[in-house]
């Protein structure tokens, strides 16, 4: 039996299509955790690499941080804070954030701190407050890098996410985590393809937003 | 006989001759530089205790090598840069008075390579500050589309990216944004100078156009004096060092630097570029020599005693030259004349144009040809060279004149 059997005799299994450890189910905890790690994340990394990267500032602070926090080994983190805090979302998410804030920190601070500084000097010479300067005329030219950090940040959380299994929590991992304790190597693959796929939903979608959101004349020149 | 024209006429473009008397009716003084000093935290000074008084409604021209200071000057103007010492007035008041963003709107301000937003359309770059002072989307763009034509630009360029622009039409568009909210004064740092020396040319011509139907209060800063010649009713050269060196118009500028540094900078041909503020109007021409090509021999003939003939077609536009005994009536040979050069337009062009054409024609001789560039009459490099010491003559006595002696 091969790698695809395995898949093709998981998903055509309708067993794992309902219930709670249904595939919908399971799909369904995937991307809510994912969400909500991203949304933490940027909720902290963007504001902080907005302003750092505007007043192009505290770049060495930054990268500092920033490998600090590649360096932390997720599941050691996870293991961590499960024996800290105990059962519960929380131990799950900090890893997960502490893995997301770095990509999306430093891009974001790079996007804007490489921002052609001409218009800016043109902007604020035209009398443009700098809340506008920021938003109107640096972030909508950083727009593609910024959501390139996001992308980064989401994908490596998707992956990642399969670890909240392990402290007994659900979503995709559960297959795997499961499948590996149970020698059912059919879940495993069945679970890593799902995973596969979510993260390329997620490149789709990013190429989406993307599309929608950065200027032609931007990604143009860009 | 050549008069002199008034100092701050430009002599390239002298067919805008209206826009010589609407420069004139000046004012005032609108900004006032006042003992302005700029150090910085690391001790160097940008600009020593400088003062200026712009007038309305002309161009000053800030000028001088890198470092002295001149887009410092510039940028303390609308406080992109706060002076160390000194103020500086608009119309009477401290410019530290109102609320930056206020001051900042009333001034447009045009920088080398434009500066233009590339996440927006040409138009929408243009509607900028109207949209900043609140003004409907629509009307900021009705504006803007009006602007565009202004400067010279495409309406089919209204949706364009800056992107798709080459850099003359992206500083165009710099220009109609600085303009949109018809503000009374425009910064202008370098703008033509990331731009080739034909684009630059054609830009300078429309800003002197723009600026004769808006009368602005235009605040120029190049390193190149030709453009600061052309383009300034008054050029300050700064030194070094944040120093005024000279400010003066350009006429006086080129027949009297104050100093080594100023004449330096000028450049070795300042009393050649000097004639260019001289009319070549009244130039006496000489019309003997200009035979149609068709002429009979006594026309030949009556031409004679001049050194060489022009000949001309049949609608009077300049052939070539040619020695009158090479010349057989019924027989001339096209092929065989000399080329007669660059001519020059008596009404319109200068005493710089006709030398220059004197200097490039084989013969001497300077053709002199009316608006449809039919021959009017020739001039010879001496008939010249006495219109040149005439004119020098008259200026020279202005100058005693005016110093009581």
């Amino acid at each position: 039996m091969n790698v695809l059997d395995f898949a093709r005799a998981f998903f055509s299994d309708g067993a794992h299509w309902h219930g709670y450890d249904g595939i919908p189910t399971r799909f369904g905890e995937h991307v809510r955790y994912s969400l909500e790690a991203l949304l933490i994340a940027a909720a902290i990394g963007l504001p902080v690499g907005l302003v750092t990267g505007h007043y192009g500032r505290g770049g060495n602070a930054l990268a500092f941080l920033a490998t600090a926090g590649r360096a932390l080994p997720s599941f050691g983190l996870l293991v961590l804070m499960f024996i800290w805090i105990g059962f519960g979302l929380l131990p799950v998410m900090i890893p997960l954030v502490v893995l997301a804030v770095p990509p999306i920190l430093v891009t974001t601070y790079e996007a804007v701190r490489s921002v052609d500084p001409s218009p800016v000097d043109a902007a604020r010479g035209m009398g443009m407050p700098e809340a506008r300067v920021l938003f109107q005329v640096e972030v909508p030219v950083a727009l593609p890098l910024i959501l390139s950090g996001l992308r980064t940040a989401a994908i490596q959380i998707v992956s990642t996410a399969t670890i909240a299994a392990y402290v007994s929590l659900g979503g995709i991992g559960r297959y795997i985590i499961d499948g590996l304790y149970q020698k059912d190597y059919e879940k495993v693959v069945g679970g890593a393809t799902l995973v596969a796929g979510l993260a390329l939903v997620t490149l789709a979608l990013f190429w989406a937003v993307s599309r929608l959101t950065v200027s032609p004349g931007v990604r143009r020149s860009g | 006989m050549p008069a002199e024209l008034p100092e701050h006429s430009r002599s390239r473009l002298f067919p805008q001759q209206a826009r010589i008397g609407r420069t004139r009716r000046a004012r005032g003084v609108l900004i006032r530089i006042d003992s302005v000093t700029k150090r910085y935290p690391d001790g160097t000074v940008a600009v020593d205790r400088l003062s200026l008084e712009i007038p309305d409604r002309s161009v000053t021209v800030l000028v001088g090598p890198s470092g002295c200071g001149k887009t410092t000057t510039l940028r303390m103007i609308n406080r992109m840069v706060e002076p160390s010492e000194g103020s500086i007035l608009l119309d009477g008041q401290d410019i530290r008075q109102q609320p930056v963003n206020t001051l900042r709107r009333s001034m447009g301000y045009v920088i080398q390579n434009a500066g233009l937003f590339q996440h927006r359309t040409i138009l929408d770059n243009i509607a900028t500050v109207p949209r900043l002072l609140g003004r409907p989307k629509r009307e900021a763009r009705a504006r803007a589309a009006e602007l565009m034509e202004r400067v010279g630009l495409d309406a089919a360029l209204a949706k364009r990216y800056p992107y798709q622009l080459s850099g003359g039409q992206q500083q165009r568009v710099g220009v109609a944004r600085a303009l949109a909210a018809d503000p009374p004064v425009l910064l202008m740092d370098e703008p033509f100078s990331a731009v080739d020396p034909v684009v630059r040319k054609g830009l300078q011509d429309e800003l002197l156009r723009i600026q004769d139907e808006l009368g602005k209060t235009i605040v120029f800063v190049t390193h190149d004096i030709d453009e600061a010649i052309k383009l300034g009713t008054k050029v300050a050269v700064l030194r070094t060092g944040g120093r005024l060196a000279q400010f003066a118009p350009p006429a006086e500028l080129l027949s009297a630097p104050a100093d080594a540094f100023v004449e330096d900078f000028l450049g070795a041909d300042r009393g050649i570029r000097r004639l260019s503020f001289f009319p070549a109007a009244g130039l006496e021409l000489q019309t003997a020599p200009v035979v149609p090509i068709d002429a009979d021999a006594g026309r030949l003939a009556s031409g004679a005693a001049a050194p060489y003939l022009l000949v001309t077609d049949a609608d009077g536009r300049p052939l070539g030259w040619s020695e009158p005994d090479r010349l057989t009536a019924g027989a001339v040979d096209r092929e065989r004349l000399l080329d007669f050069g660059r001519p020059f337009v008596p009404d319109t062009d200068s005493l710089r144009t006709a030398l220059d054409g004197a200097v490039l024609s084989p013969t001497g001789w300077a053709v002199a040809v009316d608006g449809e560039g039919r021959a009017v009459g020739v001039v010879s490099q001496q008939v010249i060279g006495e219109a040149i010491r005439d004119a020098h003559g008259r200026v020279a006595a202005r100058a005693d004149a005016k110093a009581g002696r």
